[in-house]
């Protein structure tokens, strides 16, 4: 089994609607959307849940009142600043350390396991889609986005399915690095914009530091031309591969406004073409997932 | 006054609003919390005058008083610390720098170093001064950058801060302490989807905020549909116009092009005076 990741560095470039678009050319894959506090691939892929896990990110501490003795200790040691003035715990600051527990000497502050977000299993028209929501300001996306990964391995085992397809989020932290961790590829989507190609830059320094097979896709090409020039250059120089240069097409958003993808929505347009394409080279790449 | 600029949703437009408001009120700190990918100085082209390392602290543990008992190991919930028969492993970018491994060490082995993580980045340009934190390629906590960022805040100035996408902890670190937040979308399902979600953090952590609609014209009109209902106010639209988009791949904020939204921000920064904590 294949895994490959769909990222950006910037936020908006297009990696969710191409990712969607690979999950409908694929046929056999399980596709994830490692984006967990925004996710929007099922917009266009239209899951059906079948199964929902809790996800246990971390814990809470929890003070019993009758308990505390008013000491203090717990808000001097905490290095969140999660323990206000009168003694409250702040959920959302609070990481679940543990730190508050050990120097309560009363024994009044104990660490629940507290549920930050769900997990789901869900099936669409295209096959198996593992993907997740963090609540809403919640802590530890990584950690949900490791067990949304792992929940598509064990799919793609159990299905047979020889590739895994995933949807990153932006940036280039910590829930980006649990996205490429063990990625047999991955797919930058960049646009010719001087954030853009800054973002690249990082992005492709993160999967060389990581040691995963990079790819390039330029976005909305025909926006500026001059710096998709200036892309295409920079990943010669740096020997990785442009799979695809897409260009700007309002069909892009139109589909997405109808809840599809533009390979469904518009097959012969241009961008279509282009996607197709690329699915084409990234899956002989992979040597897997071709219908 | 302190503004975040946040969005949810990725590429909305959060730096190019935060970036033209700067230039348009004048005389306001910047400061660029997306430490993953800050963008915000490749739109203002300031001229950088320091720049500083950003650490935190790991555990650093004196090999002769350990005796490898594994209470470090018991105690991390982040497996920061591992006892492995008789050797002990620190993991730096797991370690959350909670301090509980020192506390809890019987023999007290454990004190504290510094891991570099990021820098932080100062310059000017036009009346505006930037402090931008950079998060090194391959460390996955962005948090301590961004409060390390925040602490440069100037008590008393109005302070434009650009947040990160997403609503999780980096987008609440960011957005905390703010008199008001302005949440940038699309209108787009995508866009709308993220908004909800930012707008529902907001309100849990209570800091008032309006939304800027980018791209207007473009997708439907659902934002608008969801912003009446829910009695959002509508602050600023910008058109969905392909030289504007132009100007932004450029690297030009395009107010600086187009003088008339120049005007439109100082009235969105006005707008936001009265819509803000007091």
């Amino acid at each position: 089994m294949k895994q490959l990741t769909v990222l950006s560095g910037k936020g908006g470039t297009g990696k969710t609607s191409i990712t969607a678009c690979f999950a409908v050319l694929a046929k056999n894959a399980v596709v994830v959307d490692c984006d967990v506090d925004a996710p929007d691939l099922h917009m266009l892929l239209h899951p059906e849940v079948i199964k929902t896990q809790k996800f246990m990110g971390s814990k809470l501490a929890v003070l019993d009142k009758a308990k505390c003795i008013k000491c203090g200790l717990c808000r001097e040691n905490c290095n969140f600043g999660a323990i206000a003035i009168d003694l409250k715990v702040d959920a959302i600051a609070c990481e679940g350390c543990g730190v508050c527990n050990v120097v309560c000497p009363a024994g009044a502050i104990t660490l629940v396991p507290r549920v930050s977000g769900n997990a789901f299993i869900s099936k669409t028209k295209y096959g198996f889609m593992s993907h997740a929501l963090l609540d809403p300001g919640e802590s530890n996306s990584g950690k949900l986005v490791t067990s949304v990964r792992q929940n598509a391995k064990i799919l793609a085992e159990k299905q047979n399915c020889d590739l895994v397809i995933i949807d990153g989020s932006p940036g280039i932290g910590c829930p980006v690095i649990a996205s490429i961790t063990g990625a047999d590829a991955a797919l930058v989507v960049t646009e010719p914009t001087m954030s853009g190609i800054h973002d690249l830059e990082r992005a492709l320094k993160l999967l060389d530091h990581f040691n995963i097979a990079a790819f390039v896709c330029i976005n909305m090409y025909d926006v500026n031309t001059s710096n998709t020039t200036k892309i295409l250059n920079f990943c010669k120089d740096n020997r990785v591969d442009v799979v695809g240069i897409i260009p700007f097409s309002p069909e892009v958003t139109q589909a997405m406004v109808k809840g599809k993808t533009i390979v469904e929505y518009s097959p012969k347009s241009g961008v279509s073409e282009e996607i197709m394409s690329m699915w084409n080279k990234m899956s002989q790449f992979l040597g897997a997932g071709n219908q | 006054m302190i503004v975040s600029v946040a969005s949810g949703k990725g590429g909305t437009g959060k730096t190019s609003v935060a970036v033209n408001m700067a230039l348009s009120v004048g005389n306001v700190q910047l400061l660029d919390c997306d430490a993953e990918e800050p963008n915000a100085y490749l739109l203002l082209h300031p001229e950088m005058t320091k720049k500083e390392a950003v650490y935190t602290l790991i555990p650093k543990v004196d090999r002769n008083l350990c005796n490898t008992c594994g209470e470090c190991t018991k105690f991390c919930q982040f497996n920061a610390i591992f006892v492995a028969s008789e050797n002990i492993l620190v993991f730096p970018d797991l370690c959350s720098s909670c301090g509980g491994c020192a506390i809890i060490c019987p023999r007290k082995a454990i004190t504290w170093e510094k891991h570099r993580i990021g820098t932080l980045n100062f310059g000017a340009n036009d009346g505006v001064a930037i402090v931008y934190g950079e998060l090194d390629v391959s460390k996955p906590l962005a948090v301590p950058v961004i409060k390390a960022v925040k602490k440069q805040i100037k008590e008393g100035a109005n302070v434009i801060i650009d947040s990160p996408p997403g609503t999780s902890c980096p987008f609440v670190e960011t957005v905390s302490g703010s008199d008001f937040c302005i949440l940038v979308t699309e209108p787009t399902p995508f866009g709308l989807h993220d908004l909800k979600i930012a707008v529902e953090v907001l309100r849990k952590i209570n800091i008032p905020f309006g939304v800027v609609v980018n791209r207007a014209g473009m997708g439907d009109k659902k934002v608008y549909e969801y912003c009446g209902k829910e009695s959002i106010h509508i602050l600023l639209e910008i058109p969905y116009e392909r030289r504007i988009a132009e100007l932004y791949s450029k690297g030009i904020p395009f107010g600086s092009e187009m003088p008339e939204w120049v005007e439109k921000f100082q009235v969105l920064f006005s707008k936001i005076k009265v819509l803000a904590k007091k």
